[in-house]
């Protein structure tokens, strides 16, 4: 099908993109990379009267690091820039987000989709989602009132649904500190595909290596959003000493404690499954770096 | 252009300049139009496919500043201001480049409708990793759908290409007359010292076989 007409619009700023989005009200919406938006404008899920492009705002585009060793993540940045992006502008702190983009879609969707975008679109099981919930990343967004940060734990209110008012623009976000021992895996049924179940940890090894002094367990695929899972986190730090045994039990805890739906991609019994061997591969993974 | 307004209702159409195969093109069109349907029904650049307009197939698959883009998921007006490349652009004349040879050599195609986008994929992703393994090959053409060949003969045609291409940089690079090791394209062997390093194959094509179709 092709879209319903609208009037198109390209933001020169963000403070011109948002003054416009509040002037022009419910008829607007923001299109960035357009890998989710212009699929269902094709087929008239979405027709918006107007569109503002914020494609060609190059300062929302980028990697950097603060001085307390926080990833500032543009909102425009691309899934294929974060997978290729050099070391230093990524370094081991942060190589579970480059290793994570393999499993976004196909190389000519993280091409044009963006961080922003899949963030601001929220589905359940976008990784960028899922990474935000794990590692506690702030999403800053700027409204005709200024700027707001907003935690990852408050942004995700339901299906494709967000904290973010309909005036205001996600411009960056901001992962607050390195995790040198997370990772993300997940299972799709074909490769490219949203997942039907992803699971991610960020592990924090005592010295020497003995038990974990923290750990963070989180799912895609079995809620509305993406969820942590303390009852598997708890599983590690107090299940003594890291090893597949301790894996398998934690991903047994978080298969128990969570209540995934039983849809076209799979049953409930399914997806428990599927969660009792991603959890624990996903341990493996993160130890591995 | 005035900051952030309107400048056009709906029904009106919009003022664009594309830029194609190094050409630039005026056009007036309704911005509801997505890049394929502006190069098709537009350009008349019939060669770029589309299929099934939400991202899965792949036919539609053009390069936009040198990397893969679906050209369904994007409006027309998103490409301003960037190079677009499309299938029309790769031979020369009715002289296939080293990519379509090497297609045709191994079988890559059968009906062909797939073909725009996977060619266009494969050169976009072999610019950006000419080392690229065959596993990787593997993995990148797993990005488009072929109901026809089974995908295996366009693995082998993009590895091959790559292998050749690199095979060609190599001896260059040696300052060897000879690309590719063998000599079968004899005519282009006296010329393969002047080709630039990256536009090796496109000019010097290392397939025995020139098939016009
Ligand atoms: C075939 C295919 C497979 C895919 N597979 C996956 C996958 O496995 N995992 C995955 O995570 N994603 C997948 N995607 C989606 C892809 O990651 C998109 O890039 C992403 O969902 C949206 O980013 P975008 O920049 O394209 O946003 P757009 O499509 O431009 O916008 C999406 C939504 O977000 C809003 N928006 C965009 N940017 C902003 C902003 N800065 N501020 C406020 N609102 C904004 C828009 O208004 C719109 O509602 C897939 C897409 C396709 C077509
Ligand atoms: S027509 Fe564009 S991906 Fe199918
Ligand atoms: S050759 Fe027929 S779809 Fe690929
Ligand atoms: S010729 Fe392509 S499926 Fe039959
Ligand atoms: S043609 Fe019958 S299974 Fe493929």
């Amino acid at each position: 099908m092709k879209p319903a007409a609208f009037t198109y619009h390209r933001a020169r700023d963000v403070e011109g993109a948002t003054r416009l989005l509040a002037e022009l009200g419910d008829e607007a919406k923001v299109i960035a990379g357009g890998q989710s938006l212009v699929a269902m404008m094709n087929f008239r899920l979405a027709r918006p009267g107007h569109l503002v492009d914020i494609g060609g705002l190059a300062g929302l585009a980028g990697l950097r690091t603060d001085s307390g060793g926080g990833l500032h993540i543009g909102a425009l940045t691309t899934h294929h820039a974060v997978e290729t992006a050099p070391a230093d502008a990524l370094g081991p702190g942060f190589a579970v987000l480059r290793d994570a983009m393999r499993w976004v879609g196909h190389l000519p969707i993280r091409t044009r989709g963006t961080v922003g975008g899949s963030l601001a679109h929220g589905d359940a099981t976008a990784e960028w989602c899922l990474l935000a919930v794990l590692l506690d990343a702030e999403l800053v967004a700027h409204g005709p009132d200024g700027e707001r940060r907003i935690a990852a734990a408050e942004f995700f209110h339901g299906y494709y649904t967000t904290a973010l008012e309909p005036d205001e623009i996600l411009v960056e976000v901001v992962f607050p500190r390195p995790a040198p021992h997370a990772a993300l895996t997940e299972f799709a049924e074909r490769q490219g595909d949203f997942a039907t179940v992803s699971a991610a940890v960020d592990l924090e090894p005592a010295d020497g290596g003995g038990h974990f002094t923290a750990a963070r367990v989180a799912l895609g695929g079995v809620d509305a959003m993406p969820v942590r899972v303390p009852e598997a986190e708890d599983a590690l730090v107090s299940g003594g000493a890291p090893g597949p045994e301790l894996y398998a039990r934690t991903a047994a805890v978080a298969a128990e404690s969570v209540d995934p739906p039983s849809d076209g991609n799979g049953s409930a019994h399914y997806r428990r499954v599927l969660i009792r061997t991603l959890v624990a591969r996903a341990c493996e993974e993160a130890m591995a770096r | 252009m005035t900051d952030n307004a309107p400048e056009h209702t709906a029904q009106q159409r919009q003022l664009l300049s594309l830029d194609v195969n190094g050409e630039t093109h005026e056009l007036l069109t309704e911005p509801r139009r997505t890049l394929v349907d502006v190069l098709r029904h537009d350009l008349r650049l019939t060669g770029t496919h589309v299929g099934c307009e939400h991202g899965i197939c792949g036919a539609c698959t053009v390069l936009l500043d040198g990397a893969p883009v679906r050209a369904c998921l994007m409006f027309a007006a998103q490409a301003e201001g960037k190079e677009i490349r499309t299938v029309e652009s790769l031979a020369d004349g009715t002289r296939l480049n080293d990519l379509q040879q090497a297609f045709s050599e191994h079988h890559g195609l059968q009906c062909g409708f797939c073909t725009p986008g996977f060619l266009m994929l494969a050169e976009g992703f072999l610019a950006e990793r000419p080392e690229a393994s065959k596993e990787e090959i593997r993995e990148v053409v797993a990005s488009n759908l072929c109901r026809c060949t089974g995908y295996q003969t366009i693995v082998e045609a993009i590895d091959d290409c790559a292998a050749r291409r690199r095979a060609a940089l190599r001896s260059r690079l040696e300052g060897t007359a000879h690309h590719n090791g063998d000599s079968r394209d004899s005519e282009d062997e006296n010329t393969s010292e002047t080709v630039p390093p990256g536009a090796a194959c496109e000019e010097v094509p290392c397939g025995s076989t020139t098939r016009s179709r």
